[in-house]
């Protein structure tokens, strides 16, 4: 078994990488000096989720003798820009020039690097603080050292740009000269640290930083997990089967052998329900290259039993649900007395809305390579869990945790999809098959389309009743879905809290009489998380339910939005049931529902909100809290005398509390856009006889540059409180745009698309 | 025996003539700029220039490269200052960056036939690279540029 080496040391990045200072022998700590103090039995944010948050400097950064820093950055890059961004924290107070940072990516091991967990949009916001301290605690050993050669107080000298100062005598020494004897100074204890003040930050809240990777991307010579190539790796595609459970019943791989390549025929067991993030099992085909897997895959004769899901069909399924909805459910939230109000209501509206499976299909398919040795295993991957995907390795093959190395390289997007590393598990069966080749397995888009991990299907039922102005006086919501708890339990039948958390029962709408039910839904497929989560649906439906009360007391959709908001509250979330709020602390995360209306207010000031337009067009609008972050969205539409529809602008407006990298959130907001566009304009997986129907990007079409707004607009709710918590940024974007481009076309024709994706529904 | 070059280079090969150039390029060659990501000739991941113009390795057939050059993202600029790869650096365009090599080879092509695209042509020309993080608007930003600066 290698040594733990840097992940791209098998991949031909230069030797210098090797040459890393990280301390390795000392820093098996399992918890450093700093770590955080348990005060509270119960453990919030980054301190919550199993390996926690680490600050020691030592397990990140690495200073060279010509000053070149560095950083091993824990969490999983999917082009939300962590490596940028975390590089621009640490960099900002270390005092060190950004230009001369390298960014490596930390091998999977949660025990030294802190939980590698990369979903939620909890990246910079669990660990901004910890990355201050890490780069604080650094600049003060630099410090530290300087005071000590020049024999002065500490106090007397000063970090800047990659230097330390002494200005009474105008001496200075490089970082590169201290950094060797500065590492073996004691790292500070927390309470000693002397963090910036905001005020002095010069790459936090900045824009005009490089990401890290730009250089490297723009040559083809970013490596992703797909492209990971150790010496003799051999390559595989898996036919898995078609309907979820479904077993191999027989298969005569004769045919497939004769393909010039294919090397060797392998049988995946598969697994029963719940299937975890296990493979689901079925027919490999290991060969010279990916062609001729691919090649020989197709010359199998496989008999399935489709098992237990073979009748799994949208159409009846949604009417299924749909009937759930109509009946009481089990309630998860409760305020007033909901049936008496609405016995005496003056007036009662209610709609039903439907909102498919969605697949995150990522440009980089899902793909692992893995070697498996006596000794230990080996990974190249990209994945957003490497703890569980090491895990799940350890467990199969009866081998200690720290015997499985995993080298998480770039993903080429994640979406959700790659926090389930069944694609890993598979390529590690194979290799072990194999005689302890490396193999790589690819899912081809087809394998990524049909055995996926779908976003959940659901109709969500609301009901309100009205007083004579049009207000409600009583909110009946019933959601149902299948849930993502089924990959882990047998038949829970419910959503989870952190589902029903996901807008649904955190719903700050001033409404006295208030109840949330969740009829039960059983998952006929494997259901995980897609970008947002159950934000998209929740948030679909009750921003195109307010919309339509709006419509039925013939107010304007924007001001009646905010009136049923009500004047400004902080709700504690208690209030909403279990008072889950991403697992923060509630009562640093209250909802405050005057920043949900200063981006309702923002988004409607950047699109001109009021302004007459032509028959035809229209303007809607939305907003959704989700991870901790407010968004508005306002859409401009245009539907022509066929009914196509084009969307001249965009306007987004946000507040996830101070903003890192204001490049990164802005990028993220406008892909926010499109993918929330692009869902509800054309995204829908289906099933018939328990088999997706869709294959590719020719049925499964997502949003093209030709249908993307041509503006735009990211208003970023201006704060510079960095004592404030952080609230996400990678998926809170999402919920709002669906809903405010359903108002839009309201707004343009008249008609109500209550169920998506909207594709021809306008169509003349 | 099929002869072609790749970057420059002569190569040969006497494999299966219909392998798609992707893999060849990919698994064969080890030049994993290009990307897979249909197979199917619907994303434009796998971008290539053959023969100097845009085409899907995907779906190139190797025998369709006999007497081709075939210019990869690696071999689109000697040192990455190609003003399509500076102009993509300076916009920050990539987010997760997997489709951004099909991309700007597929942009490369255009600039060739239309030095100074309007946004119709762009979208025309690009509306075959799909990029699920959405980094549309940054690529027309950055075509635009490219196109102003000249010397494509």
């Amino acid at each position: 078994m290698n040594a733990i080496t840097p992940v791209s040391a098998p991949l031909n990045v230069s030797r210098r990488a090797l040459l890393l200072g990280f301390a390795a022998g000392s820093l098996v700590l399992a918890s450093g000096p700093f770590a955080l103090a348990a005060e509270a039995e119960k453990k919030y944010g980054g301190e919550a989720m199993a390996g926690g948050l680490k600050d020691d400097p030592r397990i990140f950064l690495s200073i060279a003798e010509d000053g070149a820093v560095t950083m091993l950055c824990n969490r999983a890059e999917m082009g939300q820009g962590v490596r940028t961004s975390f590089a621009m924290v640490v960099a900002d107070e270390l005092e060190a020039d950004f230009a001369r940072f390298k960014v490596l990516q930390a091998p999977g091991d949660q025990d030294r690097f802190g939980s590698q967990d990369t979903d939620g949009s909890r990246s910079m916001r669990h660990h901004f603080m910890a990355l201050r301290r890490i780069g604080a605690a650094a600049r003060q050993m630099l410090e530290a050292e300087a005071a000590a050669r020049w024999n002065v107080p500490a106090a007397q000298v000063k970090a800047e740009t990659h230097k330390v100062l002494h200005a009474t005598s105008g001496r200075s020494f490089g970082y590169g000269e201290l950094a060797q004897a500065a590492a073996a100074r004691p790292v500070p204890a927390s309470a000693e640290l002397k963090l910036k003040d905001p005020a002095k930050f010069r790459y936090i809240g900045k824009a005009g930083n490089k990401l890290v990777d730009g250089a490297d991307i723009t040559q083809g010579k970013a490596l992703y997990g797909i492209d990971a190539r150790p010496e003799g790796v051999v390559f595989a595609v898996v036919a898995r089967p078609p309907v979820y459970l479904g077993k191999v019943k027989s298969y005569d791989a004769a045919e497939a052998l004769k393909v010039p390549g294919v090397l060797k025929i392998v049988p995946i067991d598969g697994t029963s329900a719940p299937p975890g993030f296990l493979p689901l099992g079925g027919v490999a085909v290991v060969a010279e290259n990916t062609y001729a897997a691919i090649k020989g895959r197709s010359k199998l004769t496989i008999e399935w039993d489709d098992g237990p899901n073979a009748s799994y069909e949208s159409a009846a399924y949604r009417k299924t649900m749909e009937e759930a909805s109509r009946s009481p459910g089990k309630v998860v939230r409760k305020n007033g007395d909901v049936d008496s109000a609405m016995s005496k209501a003056a007036k009662k509206i209610s709609a039903e809305y439907y909102i498919p499976h969605l697949a995150q299909a990522p440009m980089e398919p899902p793909s692992g390579t893995a070697q498996v040795r006596e000794d230990g295993i080996e990974v190249w991957c990209s994945t957003q869990a490497p703890q569980v995907a090491r895990e799940n390795l350890a467990k199969h093959f009866n081998m200690p945790l720290e015997k499985v190395v995993l080298h998480n390289l770039l993903l080429g997007g994640g979406f959700g999809r790659k926090s389930k590393p069944d694609f890993v598990q598979e390529a590690a069966i194979l290799s072990k098959e194999m005689g302890g080749r490396p193999v790589k397995v690819t899912f081809t888009r087809e394998d990524d389309l049909h055995n996926g991990f779908l976003h959940t299907v659901s109709v969500e039922r609301l009901e309100a009743g009205l007083d004579s102005k049009g207000k409600p006086v009583a909110w009946l919501h019933r959601t149902v879905a299948p849930g993502i708890g089924a990959l882990f339990m047998p038949d829970p039948k419910h959503e989870l809290p952190f589902e029903l958390g996901m807008g649904a029962i955190d719903n700050p709408f001033d409404i006295a009489n208030f109840q949330v039910e969740n009829p039960e839904a059983a998952a006929h497929t494997r259901v995980g998380w897609f970008r947002s989560v159950s934000n998209i649906p929740h948030a679909f439906a009750i921003q195109s339910f307010i919309a339509e009360l709006a419509a039925a007391a013939g107010r304007d959709q924007k001001d009646y939005l905010l009136e049923l908001l009500g004047k400004d509250r902080v709700i504690d979330p208690a209030y909403f049931s279990d008072g889950w709020v991403y697992g923060e602390n509630p009562q640093r995360y209250p909802y405050e529902t005057a920043r949900l209306r200063k981006v309702i207010e923002a988004a409607a000031k950047g699109i001109g909100w009021g302004r007459k337009l032509p028959k035809g067009q229209g303007l809607g609008i939305a907003a959704h809290r989700s991870f901790v972050s407010y968004t508005g969205v306002a859409v401009e539409v245009k539907v022509d005398e066929k009914g196509a529809i084009s969307i001249p602008r965009v306007d987004i407006a946000f507040d996830c509390g101070a903003v890192v990298n204001p490049e990164r959130v802005q990028a993220q907001l406008q892909g926010a856009v499109i993918q929330g566009l692009s869902l509800a304009l054309t995204g829908e997986i289906s099933f018939k006889d328990g088999r997706v129907v869709q294959s590719n990007f020719d049925d499964y079409e997502v949003l093209r540059i030709d249908g993307a707004p041509p503006k735009i607009e990211v208003h970023l709710v201006p704060t510079k409180n960095y004592d404030q918590p952080l609230g996400g940024v990678g998926e809170p974007g999402v919920p709002p745009v669906a809903p405010a481009l359903v108002n839009a076309l309201f707004a343009a024709t008249g008609k109500r698309v209550r169920s998506l994706p909207i594709r021809d529904q306008l169509a003349t | 025996m099929i002869s072609f070059t790749v970057n420059g280079q002569q190569k040969s090969f006497d494999g299966d003539p219909e392998m798609p150039l992707l893999w060849y390029l990919r698994d064969i060659q080890g030049l994993t700029g290009t990307k897979f990501g249909c197979g199917q000739a619907l994303c434009g991941a796998c971008t290539v220039h053959v023969g100097g113009a845009a085409a899907r390795s995907c779906q190139t057939a190797m025998s369709d490269v006999a007497g081709q050059t075939v210019v990869t993202i690696e071999g689109l600029s000697a040192d990455g200052n190609h003003p399509l790869q500076a102009a993509w650096r300076e916009a920050n365009v990539p987010q997760c960056g997997y489709c951004q090599a099909g991309q700007i080879m597929q942009a490369a092509d255009l600039l060739k036939t239309t030095p100074h695209p309007t946004d119709a042509e762009i979208d025309n020309a690009m509306s075959g690279n799909i990029c699920r993080c959405g980094t549309y608007p940054r690529i027309r930003a950055a075509i635009k540029s490219a196109a102003a600066g000249g010397g494509v």
